[in-house]
């Protein structure tokens, strides 16, 4: 066991472990997108960063591939990773504003206008689709193609791969291309649908009760609970 | 050949005796300069034909060859060297100035036109009026370190190396020294590495020694994909046992026995040169089992990239070498920890390779004196863009930008203005006019928002328009970018199309505050050094440059004249006198007009070729 301070505590944690299970372990959320807990950290979509060291000498570092290690001082939500959080997710929304993942993450994060040219690719390039391929269904049948902006995923030579057994596992996974956001407005791209709806239901997160469950939650509760004790505050 | 292997500090010295009558033969030697930089402006024709010459004229000569002497504005360099005179280098040679060249030597003749400097101080100059080497402008303010040998001797052949003082700091660190103390001399000396990010080299070599595990890796990384920077090309082709000894000192001092150099394959000279540099010292004993009978073994292999910029990361280059898709992966764990196949591997560049051999010589001490408070030594730069000497320069650290321009560089191109230099490749920023006097070193130049890279400096005038740079140097990032992060991929793709909007005309008032925020979150977000260093060229023209930006928004208009959808040319009426010179070269037909009158010029059919502007003599073609 070694010790980090996290967010201001001092925090014992497994050596060996990432910043990010360390967080999961003492309940603090950070979001993740190319991170999946059953295959190995890929660290490209950048949105787990946090920052670490103390002082004037900090940097951002991805938490799901950054080790602990001893008197490691890390803060999870400091203006900084909010901010860059946000562009990031503005940057992902102008790739893909069909997902309802991202899209998601956007009402989370407060990111209401996208101020770049839509691209509607649909894919963001998080990798969760290759790793799952080789590193769980020993496929290995699909992957990157070419490099930078002409960079895409897909079998070799483009036909259809042998090594493929039509598992799924790839749609499955995929956070852009199966759970489609029917809101994205077409002058932001941003469907901010959760921020602006009339809450029905949520007052407290409960897994039976949420009718968002399976399509994985929109954030709003949490929201929604802030913005509450406002109107009351208001209301004294 | 096992007579030919070295083995003691005698066959060392036998071997300088032999390298030092092949450097300084007894009768006349003619030697050409023939590194990239050479043959690309005619080297190859020029040693052709000297080769026939001689012969035609049955002069009694040695022919030889070697690297690049710096000076690459004025290649080729012929250099002859008659015995107990000084070298005489003739510049810009072409084959028809052969002839000529061959008979003056025979007639003990010097043309004094032809002329570069004399070299060997030692001797009475042979022509007055004709500058010793270190008096030429060009040479003066150089203090060559890594590039010691590069345009002196013949690097196909290890006996000049020897002849040179090479190879003896080898047989020093493994005949008296221990690895630990070696270490040691080079944290002392304050080498820190020259490929771009200037950790200290003996820190580094320190944790991969002290790494757990058997086997250990060296890497020498020759993947040099700056744009105008060639500061490790002409280093392997002009001296390529330089870095090899560097890399065996180092073997040593981390404990590998394996050592890889990943060269780019667009640089096959150097590929070549280094290869035969590695048979040459196998074939005397200076690579392989128990060299110098210290029970020190040591192999090296070659390894070409595939053409990515990316892999000049470390992360990068090792998944390259292992096979597999180069792209960069987070660190921690470091190379020196955990590094290629997962073993310790420390990874140096070139220059940083080639500069251990001569501080193992000369002690840390002397390199330390050298320099700055935080940076010693010395640095090579690629001086290019417009100046009136371009070529490779190495200066100590701390020389002004002002002194490398103007002294060594020669002043801007046709005595335009000087607007700004960019240090550090792509990656690195413009340094404006302002800044002119910044002593160059590593802390200072990140000081100002560039950085020192890997030596790249370009040189640009009033005519360059800033936002075009900016434009250029994102749309080589983009295609360079691996794709890997979202950050570097998009945030690059994002700038580099606002950038284009700009240049178009199309720009609004909030794309500075848009570029500036997106470039700070690349900087900030992004996995490797690529993205962590691609918003510098963005943001340092935004914070020196920012009223040309405004320029292009505000007023749609380019100041420099470059970006084309922003400017119009015309034709001055006061000025053309009609000569007709500008017809011709339009290949649209746009300019018309009888001889003698006014000519005139259809702005719908012109497309902004510049071809006018560049016949008119009488500047009678205006750009707005």
């Amino acid at each position: 066991m070694i010790t980090i301070r996290l967010n201001g505590a001092e925090v014992r944690v497994e050596k060996g472990w990432t910043i990010l299970e360390a967080c999961k372990f003492y309940g603090i959320a950070i979001p993740t997108l190319c991170y999946n807990e059953g295959l190995s950290p890929y660290g490209g979509c950048r949105l787990c960063l946090v920052e670490i060291g103390g002082g004037l000498k900090t940097k951002l570092v991805s938490s799901c591939t950054y080790p602990v290690e001893e008197g490691l001082v890390v803060n999870t939500d400091t203006k900084r990773v909010i901010e860059t959080r946000r562009m990031m997710i503005e940057l992902m929304i102008s790739i893909a504003p069909n997902s309802k993942t991202i899209q998601d993450l956007a009402s989370k994060f407060g990111v209401t206008k996208v101020r770049f040219k839509i691209r509607n690719e649909e894919c963001i390039l998080c990798g969760l689709c290759v790793r799952i391929c080789r590193e769980q269904m020993d496929g290995k049948a699909i992957g990157f193609q070419n490099r930078g902006y002409k960079r895409k995923i897909s079998t070799p030579f483009d036909i259809r791969s042998e090594e493929c057994r039509l598992c799924g596992g790839c749609i499955y996974i995929c956070p852009a291309c199966q759970l489609r956001c029917q809101g994205p407005q077409p002058d932001t791209a941003v469907c901010n649908a959760c921020l602006t709806m009339d809450p029905t239901c949520l007052d407290h997160y409960d897994e039976l009760q949420c009718w968002m469950y399976d399509a994985g939650r929109c954030g709003t509760c949490v929201r929604e609970k802030t913005e509450k004790k406002k109107t009351m505050k208001n209301k004294l | 050949m096992s007579n030919s292997k070295i083995v003691t500090l005698d066959d060392l010295e036998l071997l300088k005796e032999k390298g030092l009558n092949l450097i300084y033969p007894t009768k006349t030697k003619i030697s050409v300069g023939m590194a990239t930089c050479g043959i690309s402006t005619g080297a190859r024709e020029v040693f052709q034909a000297i080769s026939e010459e001689v012969q035609n004229q049955k002069l009694d000569c040695v022919l030889s060859q070697t690297g690049c002497l710096g000076f690459c504005q004025r290649e080729p360099l012929v250099d002859v060297i008659e015995p107990g005179k000084p070298k005489v280098v003739y510049a810009e040679m072409s084959y028809d100035k052969v002839p000529e060249l061959i008979t003056n030597i025979k007639n003990q003749k010097i043309k004094n036109e032809w002329m570069l400097c004399q070299i060997g101080e030692k001797y009475s100059p042979r022509l007055d009026g004709i500058p010793f080497y270190k008096d030429v402008d060009f040479y003066k303010k150089q203090k060559k370190i890594a590039l010691r040998n590069c345009g002196f001797i013949n690097p196909d052949c290890i006996e000049e190396y020897i002849a040179k003082r090479g190879y003896f700091a080898l047989h020093k660190v493994l005949t008296e020294m221990k690895p630990k103390e070696v270490v040691d001399m080079i944290a002392e000396s304050g080498l820190r590495g020259r490929g771009g990010a200037g950790f200290l080299t003996g820190k580094k070599w320190q944790i991969t020694r002290s790494s757990k595990g058997k086997i250990k890796y060296i890497i020498c990384n020759a993947d040099e994909g700056d744009p105008g920077a060639y500061m490790d090309r002409s280093l392997l082709e002009g001296d390529p046992h330089s870095v090899l000894e560097g890399m065996l000192i180092g073997a040593y001092a981390i404990g590998a026995s394996t050592g890889y150099i990943y060269v780019r394959a667009e640089y096959p000279q150097a590929i070549v040169k280094f290869l035969q540099a590695v048979k040459q010292a196998e074939e005397h004993g200076l690579l392989g089992k128990d060299i110098f009978n210290s029970g020190f073994n040591f192999e090296v292999r070659v390894n070409k990239g595939a053409g990515a910029f990316v892999c000049g990361e470390e992360t990068a280059l090792i998944a390259s070498i292992e096979g597999g898709w180069s792209g960069p992966r987070p660190r921690p764990p470091f190379p020196a920890k955990s590094g290629l196949w997962g073993k310790p591997t420390n990874i140096n560049n070139v220059e940083t390779w080639a500069n251990v051999p001569v501080i193992i010589d000369k002690g840390a001490d002397w390199y330390s004196k050298i320099g700055t408070e935080k940076s010693k030594g010395t640095k090579v730069f690629s001086v290019v863009g417009k100046v009136n000497n371009t070529g490779l320069v190495e200066v100590p650290m701390g020389i002004t930008l002002r002194e490398i321009v103007y002294d060594i560089g020669g002043g801007i191109l046709d005595n335009r203005k000087f607007k700004a230099v960019q240090t550090g490749g792509p990656s690195g920023g413009c340094i404006p006019e302002s800044l002119i006097d910044l002593p160059v070193d590593f802390e200072k130049l990140t000081e100002v928002g560039s950085m020192m890279g890997s030596g790249g400096m370009i040189v640009m005038d009033e005519n360059t328009c800033m936002v075009d740079v900016a434009k250029y140097f994102l749309a080589f990032l983009e295609d360079e970018s691996c794709g890997k992060c979202v950050p570097c991929r998009e945030g690059i793709e994002k700038m580099r199309e606002i950038l284009n909007n700009i240049c178009k005309g199309e720009g609004e008032e909030a794309d500075i505050e848009l570029l500036e925020e997106i470039a700070l979150t690349v900087k900030e977000m992004s996995l490797c050094g690529l993205g962590q260093t691609a918003s510098n060229p963005v943001l340092t023209t935004i914070k020196y440059f920012r009223n040309e930006y405004e320029e292009h928004i505000i007023n749609k208009r380019c100041p420099a004249g470059v970006c084309l959808d922003l400017i119009s040319y015309s034709i001055d009426a006061e000025k053309c006198n009609g000569c007709g010179a500008c017809v011709r070269p339009c290949p649209t037909q746009a300019i018309t007009g009888e001889k003698k009158k006014l000519h005139s010029l259809d702005q719908e059919k012109c497309i902004k070729c510049g071809a006018c502007y560049e016949t008119c003599k009488f500047d009678s073609i205006i750009i707005k």
